[in-house]
Order: C-alpha cells, then sequence, then structure tokens
C-alpha cells in the first residue's frame, strides 16, 4: 500500500497506457466486425466460414499467439493488437450476427413497406435492435483484451503487465500486487459497465 | 524455423517431455480440482435461488480477472513452482464449470422434475436419474471453456516457476531465438485445440439421446 501511494504515477501511467492499447485494439476489432457480421448476417457460409476460423484463433494461448507472431511482425505494441484483433473475432462477429439475425422479420419488412433502403433497414432498425446484443459481445471482447494485455507486456508492449513482471523480475512483491490488482480493478469495472449499459438498452427496447 | 524447431526436440527429448508432462499435470490436476470443487457446489447452490444468484455473480466476477494478474497475485502469497501455479489455475477454472452447472440444474423444465415427482421418484431420484443426466452436457460445455483456459494459463504459469511448455517460449523470446519460441508454442496450441476437441466430442456424446438436435 505504501509502495502504491508513494509511487502511484507510475502505476497511473500504466493503467493509461493499458485503457490505450485494449482500447486501440477494441476498436479496430469492432469495426472490422461489424463489417464482417452484416455479411455474415445474411449469409449463413460466410458466417460458419468465419466463426470456424475465429473459433480457431480463439483457443490459441495467449503467450503462444504473441510468440508466434514474433517472426512476421517482432516484439511490441503492434503484434499484441493484432492478437488481441484476433481474440476478439469471435465473441464480436457472433454476436453482431446474431443480434441482427434475432430482429423479427415482420419488423424489417414493414420497414420495407415504408419505403426504407436496406442501408436505412441496417442503420435505423437492425443495429440498433441488435445493439443490447452486440453490447454483450462487447464486454466480453473488452475483458478478453484487457487480459491479452497483461501478458503483452512481456513483448514489450507496455501497460499494467510492466509493473507485475517487473516486480517478479526484482522480488518486490508491492510491485506485483499494485500491476495485478489494478489489472483487476480494471477488467471488473469495465465489465460492470458494460453489464449496465447493456441492461438500459434492453430496457429501452422492451419498454 | 520449422526444421531447427523440431532439431530442437530431437536434440533435447528429455526437457521437451518434461517440460509437455508437467504442463499436462498441471492443466489436468486443475481442472480435476476445479470439477471437484464446483460441480457439488453447483449442485447444492441450484436448490437455494439467493445462493444460486450469489455464486453466479462471483464466479462472473471470478471471469473477468485477467489469468496473469491471479498468477502474480498467488505468487507473493504461496511463492512460485508447480502448486501455487495449481492453486491459481484452480482458481481460474471454477467459475466456467460453476455457472455452467447451476445454469445447467436450474435450467431443467419444472414440468419434468414434477412428472417425475408424480411418477413417485424421491428427491435423490430426481436428482441422480433426472437433473443430473439433463444437466451433464452443460457443465460438459463449462468444462470446457475451463479446460481450454486452463492449458492457455498454464503456459503464463512459466513466469512464476510453474514450468511447462511456457518455458520454451519465455526462453526464446528472451533470447530471441524463434525455433526456440516454436518449441513451446506450437505444441502448446496443438494442445488446446486437443482440449477444446475432446470436450467438445464429450459434450455431444453425453447429451441424453431425447434432448439431441436431430
Amino acid at each position: 500500500m505504501q509502495w502504491f501511494l508513494r509511487n502511484w504515477d507510475q502505476v497511473a501511467i500504466a493503467l493509461w497506457e493499458h485503457v490505450a492499447i485494449s482500447l486501440t485494439a477494441l476498436s479496430i476489432a469492432f469495426v472490422l466486425s461489424l463489417a464482417i457480421g452484416i455479411v455474415a448476417a445474411r449469409r449463413p457460409r460466410i458466417y460458419a466460414a468465419t466463426l470456424g476460423i475465429a473459433g480457431f484463433l480463439y483457443t490459441i494461448p495467449t503467450l503462444a499467439f504473441l510468440a508466434l507472431l514474433i517472426p512476421i511482425v517482432g516484439l511490441g505494441r503492434t503484434n499484441a493488437i493484432i492478437a488481441m484483433v484476433a481474440f476478439s473475432l469471435l465473441i464480436l462477429v457472433r454476436n453482431i450476427t446474431t443480434g441482427i439475425r434475432t430482429v423479427p422479420a415482420e419488423i424489417v419488412d414493414s420497414a420495407r413497406g415504408m419505403g426504407m433502403s436496406a442501408m436505412q433497414i441496417l442503420a435505423k432498425v437492425e443495429l440498433p435492435l441488435a445493439s443490447p446484443v452486440i453490447v454483450a459481445g462487447l464486454r466480453v471482447a473488452a475483458v478478453t483484451v484487457i487480459s491479452v494485455t497483461v501478458v503483452a507486456a512481456y513483448i514489450n508492449a507496455g501497460g499494467l503487465g510492466t509493473l507485475i513482471f517487473n516486480g517478479i523480475a526484482s522480488d518486490h512483491p508491492p510491485k506485483i500486487w499494485a500491476g495485478a490488482l489494478t489489472a483487476c480493478a480494471l477488467a471488473v469495472g469495465v465489465d460492470l459497465s458494460l453489464a449496465a449499459i447493456e441492461r438500459r438498452l434492453r430496457r429501452s427496447h422492451a419498454g | 524455423m520449422l526444421a531447427d524447431a523440431w532439431r530442437y526436440i530431437e536434440t533435447h527429448p528429455t526437457q521437451f517431455v518434461t517440460a509437455l508432462g508437467v504442463h499436462v499435470a498441471l492443466s489436468a490436476c486443475a481442472l480435476a480440482i476445479a470439477a471437484l470443487i464446483a460441480i457439488p457446489l453447483g449442485i447444492v447452490a441450484a436448490r437455494r435461488a439467493g445462493f444460486a444468484l450469489a455464486a453466479i455473480n462471483a464466479a462472473n466476477i471470478g471471469r473477468t480477472l485477467p489469468s496473469l494478474a491471479v498468477l502474480a497475485l498467488v505468487m507473493p502469497i504461496l511463492g512460485t513452482g508447480f502448486a501455487p501455479s495449481l492453486v491459481a489455475l484452480t482458481l481460474l477454472a471454477v467459475p466456467p464449470i460453476l455457472t455452467n452447472t447451476i445454469a445447467g440444474i436450474i435450467g431443467v423444465e419444472r414440468d419434468v422434475v414434477d412428472a417425475a415427482h408424480g411418477m413417485g421418484m424421491t428427491a435423490r431420484d430426481v436428482l441422480h436419474r433426472i437433473e443430473i443426466p439433463i444437466a451433464t452436457p452443460i457443465v460438459f460445455a463449462g468444462l470446457r471453456t475451463s479446460a481450454v483456459q486452463v492449458v492457455s494459463g498454464a503456459v503464463l504459469a512459466a513466469f512464476i516457476g510453474g514450468g511447462g511448455l511456457g518455458d520454451f517460449i519465455t526462453a526464446g523470446i528472451a533470447m530471441m531465438a524463434v525455433p526456440l519460441l516454436l518449441v513451446g508454442a506450437i505444441p502448446v496450441t496443438l494442445l488446446s485445440l486437443g482440449a477444446d476437441y475432446l470436450f467438445g466430442t464429450l459434450e455431444r456424446r453425453l447429451t441424453p439421446q431425447g434432448l439431441r438436435a436431430e
């Protein structure tokens, strides 16, 4: 605790780095998954193929994935972000596609009857109705990405994992505690906030 | 690069087999202990709504904790090595099994249980012949999630001296020796895919005949 109070600036910088890396990876993964998910919702074979590939990527152990990327992209943040995008695809694509598919056909039909174009139906009907399921996916993906970022410190990506690895290397428990507990708090905090948003979206659509 | 990795295994067979053995032992023990804790706990928790909710909430928080953070938190308390790694991995494996056991038992339709009672089954019969068989595939889905997570987490055990295939990866990264890193990364990926496949198959096989989707 004393170490934490004396070095809070160090923890704050690591936390900021952690959030920045996670957010970058999550944004890239989300845009990519949205494009794939929208296409996959209309084409079951593309959906099956994407899930197969993404499921395979998702099963690869984190550190092994980061290691396998080293011969291709070397150490550092790019490597970490590629790995995180790969890990998030399964969850995000699955939820985006499921969300769009579960919009009742009558609603889509009546939107078409009102003269909406396919693009308008997607933006004004399908995506808003799918939003609770999409946020649920975002929640799992965010937690996964935060967890991968901790490990990615080992390949010099920065973030809270740096404190943990430095603490282990110099046998300095307070540093380990600071890094590990802050990472846990970040993951739980993000999970609970996104859960609250998900509930609010569900209520607003139900009402 | 692959040839170099293979040559490393050929010239260091004991090192490789030992690391593989430790990795499998660490993962299998963690999964087995977690199952022994989580399945009975889940069955008991499913009986009481309040207890079930508390257990599910606790498990959900447990699931969000980063694996490496849990391993790192165990180290200052229990030290380094196989046993502390086992404790951390067991903690990581419990939540998915616990949530799925509770969800599996609670998910058994009320009508089915009522019908069983009507046929004169005791509470014990209902648990053993109705609730557990129906919940089994869902419990195995939880075991599958945990198994993949544990195999992946066991790689990180290398950081707290737990041994296993992660040692080759960390050594390979430290020395920037790509073949060495592949000696750890490729087998561990195959191990994870194997665990996923094994539990996926068990999940399908153990689904009672009447519940299988045609």
